[in-house]
Order: C-alpha cells, then structure tokens, then sequence
C-alpha cells in the first residue's frame, strides 16, 4: 500500500517542524525524523513503506523509522492513497439545535450617524420607520430564548440596535424578567450589551454592573481618529461626549471585563496606536473589524490599507506573545480569539451561529439570521410569536454550508473561516452565500500568524492557556 | 508518542482515541458537520449514504481523477505518465475546473 500526506500547512518555528492538519485542526510537532518522513512523501507525492525506508538516511534505524512511520499513519497525518471513504450523512445540522444566543434589537434608530453604519449608511439593508421594541415583545422573546435553549443550562441575551440605551427602560424591565425566569428554571443566563456611550449615566452604569452586563463600547481611538466617522447628525464628532463617560465607565462597572470595538476605515487604520490608545483608557480588550462595505465606497479599505492593517496585526501579535511568555495578557482581541480557536482545534462548516444557536429579533419581534440581517424581508426566519420557519431555516443552512461554497474547497484555513461573514458577503456581493473572496489571502496570512504565535506560546508558557480558557467561559 | 507530539487539544484527542484503540478516521473530517458527503475523488460512489442523489453537492466529473491514479475505472483517459503529464495542468482544481479536462487527439 502506498501513502500520501494527508492535507495539511506545515511550517517552522524556532527550529520545531509544525503541522497543523486540514481539516481537524490538530496541531503536531513532529521530530527531525518524523519530519523528514513527511518531506519525502510529499516530495514523491506517494510513497509505500518500504520505498519510504530505502530513501531515508542509511543512518537511520529502521526500528525508529518503522516507529515513526506507524505513529504518523495511526494520527492520520500520511494516509493510505485510497482512503475508506467516509460517509456522513447530513451536512444540514438537525432542526432541535438549541438557541443559545438571542439579539434584541431593542431599537432601529440611534443619536450618532456614522458614515459606515451598516444600519444606516449607505448598504443598510432595511427601510423601516424608526421603531422601538415593546415590552410585550420583549418578554416574548425571553419566553423564546428559554423555551427553545432545549438542555443547554447557559443562555445570553444580547442588546443590540440602534443605540440600545436609547431604551433602556425596556432593557431593565427584561433583564429583570429574564432573571425571574432563569431563577425559576433552573438555567444561567449572561447579558451583554453593545453601545456607542453616548447615553452611560451614572445611573445606567450602577445597573449594567449590579447585573453583570457584558459591555463593549464602539469607538475608533483618540478623538481625531473617532471624530472622522462617529458623528452625531449635526457632523459634530463624538469623542468629547463620550470620554467623560467612558471614563466613568471603567471605573465604576468592574464586574465584568468592558472590551472596546474599533472598525477599520481608509481614515483609520492606525491598529497599533488606537490600542495601545484605548488600553491606557483601561479597556480590557480591544477587537478591530474592517468596515463592511459595498465595493467602491471612499471609507473602504484599499488593499494596501488590509496589507498595513496585517502588519500591525503581527506587530501587535509579538508583543501578545512576549506578554503570554511572561505570564501576562495583552488584551488584543482578534488575537485571543484565534488562539483559542486553534487551541481547541475548532473547525467549523459555518462561520458563525447565525440561524443555528443564535438569532436577532427585531423590534417589532421578527426573527432574523442575527443582529445585522434585522428587518431585512428576505433574511426573515419567522417570529417570536410564531416561531422559527423550519423550511426557510433549512433552505438557509443548506446553502451556507461550506461544502457549498467550492470555492473554499482547497483553502487550509477553510475550517476557521468558512467563507466568512453572511452579512458581509451580502452587502459585498449581494448573494448571502458567496464567499468573501476579497479576504482570503489575509485571512490565510493571519491564521499562519496565529499559529505561529500558538506553537510559541504554548512551547514556552502552556499555562497561558489554563488562564484563557477561565476568561473565555464566563 | 515519541516522534510526534500532539500540541493542542484537538491533537490530544486523536492521539488519547489510539491509546483506546479507537478508529481516528472520522476524527480528520470536520466534525460533526462533514464538509462534503463524497470526501475523495473516486468512482463507484455516485451515491450517496442514503442510496440517492441527494446529497452528492460535487459534479461527478471530479471522479475523473481516480480514473488515472489507481486505474480501476474502465474509461479512457489520456495516459498521464508518460505521453500527456500536462493534460490536467489547467485543472487545479477539479471541483471548480473540471470543464478544463478536455479530450486527446493524438
């Protein structure tokens, strides 16, 4: 029988040969021997045990090379050339999945006016009149969450708009309810909210604490950097609004980490100074997202702009690395966020759990994919009142699936990506399962970053990782 | 293992099963939503697991590669090893390309 490499990226870090296999995501180090193995089968494409012997070294034993070669054929890592196939039934998960994630768009409207909103800038989806969601609605949706979370004991509920504190009326009453409801169920529930800050008082910021509502904020750095597109109505920028409040912010809600949310624009794009920027404010995390946007638009990122961005990306990496080395964690979120990922070998057919273990609600009670394909009609997956529509939630997973989208078939990072971002595949290229094509060889080039910041970390300090894991599982 | 070391979790699992005895295979495909019901290019299983259609998303075309790797599918196809090693150059991948294999005329 010959063998062949079964699909893998292979690289070096600090002398160690490293294989990260496609597509389990299990991560090896393999030896000098194992690793001269590998080159000479994927060298010679295939290879039968014995040719595999005759070429190696005459040095070598060939009590350790047969060792060798049976340890990497039992891990998978060389396959015989006609492999049993394996047939797995449905690619479609079944319709019982449990919700675990619920968006409330508590309201449509918001007191900034972003350009870049997707929203209310120029790819919104949705024209609907201002609305704000009733508290009839509301307690519905809770009523939803819990009944549909099936066996799982831990659900979240997010508040999301708009500007969500636009109502926070409503936002108080439900978290109330929600933890009767919980209480009397016997299930943990976890809030989070995402605001601009304009609206933090004092008042406000004492509740979010006492109930250990999960805030992350959305700014774009010092004042001249998010004053160029967070702007309310008047064109009058944020910044000064909401420093103050912020400010107060950190100090006073400490029960939960507040992470800040930075989107990436052609005026900003400056990752390493609006870090390390939003850090000394006293933010525990920072995550960075290019502007989703509709191809030509004067704010996108040119393609020179993502290249800057990957490279202060690896900037930021470096220093994540050295400070993980020494026992302490710098609070780069896109980063965290991957390693645990490839800590876990987590490899996933869909990108996201929009439509499988998360939905939005709208105002008025709609059900969407998530919280970006609110009041979009043909995102609609049902109602609150109603329930999910099966078939449409079927018909969308069918056609997300990543065995879909061939053109990701023979991409090595397939499994972590998936294609990418529903919504942004949407607003992109109009067509909700395409994959975002425009991304690929970043995403590529930061997963290869990614992996090589994990080898080293977890060579130098696999503790790091015991402390990760108690930050990401609340 | 001596020569191999699992580094994260998902490695230590594969390496825990062989010490259970139990088979890795479906451990390398991606769990529990497979990517593809046909994972190989390979003739005879233009079926898939429930006995139809159904499920096979991939054109049968990309099955054309088996034919000249392991040469049990009685078609002819251009001998690739010795007169024609670039007849499937414009074909990276066969998913996508497969409209690329085009005939011999010798």
């Amino acid at each position: 029988m010959r063998y062949r490499l079964h699909e893998c990226r292979r690289f070096r870090v600090a002398e160690r040969e490293v294989l990260f296999l496609v597509p389990s995501h299990s991560i090896f180090i393999l030896d000098e021997l194992a690793a001269e193995i590998v080159r000479l089968v994927e060298e010679r494409e295939a290879l039968s045990i014995s040719d595999i012997l005759r070429h190696l070294d005459g040095h070598r034993s060939s009590v350790e090379s047969m060792d060798t070669i049976r340890e990497l054929v039992s891990l998978g890592i060389l396959q015989p050339v006609a492999p049993p196939i394996n047939l797995l039934p449905h690619p479609v998960p079944p319709a019982a999945l449990p919700l675990r994630t619920l968006v409330l768009n508590v309201t449509n409207t918001c007191n900034l006016s972003c350009g870049y909103c997707y929203e209310y800038g120029e790819d919104r989806l949705s024209h609907s009149p201002p609305r704000a969601m009733s508290w009839e609605v509301a307690r519905r949706a809770v009523d939803f969450l819990f009944e549909h979370s099936g066996q799982s004991d831990r659900v979240s509920l997010t508040f999301f708009g708009g500007e969500p504190l636009l109502n926070f009326k409503l936002i108080r009453q439900t978290v109330d309810y929600a933890e009767q409801r919980a209480t009397e169920l016997g299930k943990h529930i976890d809030f989070s909210l995402t605001t601009n800050a304009t609206l933090l008082t004092r008042q406000v910021i004492d509740f979010l604490a006492e109930h250990r509502i999960g805030v992350t904020v959305s700014i774009d750095g010092p004042r001249e950097l998010n004053d160029r597109l967070r702007v309310f109505p008047s064109g009058r920028g944020s910044y000064d609004v909401i420093a103050p409040k912020i400010a107060d912010l950190l100090r006073r809600h400490t029960t939960r980490p507040i992470g800040a949310r930075v989107t990436l624009t052609s005026a900003v794009r400056e990752v390493e100074r609006i870090f390390d920027y939003l850090i000394d404010l006293g933010f525990h995390d920072v995550g960075f997202a290019p502007v989703t946007t509709a191809v030509g638009r004067d704010y996108a990122l040119s393609e020179e702009a993502l290249a800057e961005v990957l490279q202060q990306f690896e900037i930021l990496t470096e220093r994540f690395v050295e400070a993980a080395l020494r026992g302490s964690y710098l609070g780069f979120s896109n980063l965290s966020d991957l390693l645990w990922e490839l800590h876990h070998g987590f490899s996933k057919s869909y990108p996201c759990g929009a439509g499988l273990g998360l939905l939005g609600v709208s105002p008025t009670g709609d059900l969407a994919l998530c919280h970006r394909f609110i009041e979009s009609p043909q995102h609609r997956l049902g109602t609150v009142e109603t329930g999910v529509d099966g078939r449409r939630r079927t018909a969308f997973l069918q056609a997300a699936h990543l065995s879909r989208k061939t053109d990701c078939h023979t991409c090595w990072v397939r499994g972590l990506c998936s294609g990418g971002c529903h919504h942004e595949a949407y607003v992109r290229y109009g067509d909700t399962f395409h994959p975002n094509l425009h991304y690929c060889d970043w995403i590529r080039a930061w997963t290869e970053i990614g992996l090589r910041a994990y080898v080293r970390i977890m060579e130098g300090n696999p503790a790091f990782f015991d402390r990760l894991e108690g930050r990401k599982s609340p | 293992m001596k020569h191999v070391q699992a580094l994260n979790r998902k490695a230590r699992m594969t390496e825990q099963k062989i010490v259970d005895g139990d088979d890795v295979v479906a451990m390398q495909e991606q769990q529990p939503l497979p990517l593809s019901c046909t994972t190989v290019f390979d003739p005879g299983w233009e079926i898939d697991a429930l006995g139809g259609m159904g499920l096979l998303c991939q054109p049968m075309e990309r099955d054309l590669y088996a034919c000249y790797n392991e040469c049990w599918w009685p078609a002819q196809l251009p001998d690739q090893m010795v007169n024609y090693p670039d007849w499937s150059e414009k074909c990276a991948s066969a998913v996508k390309d497969w409209r690329r294999l085009d005939l011999i005329f010798p």
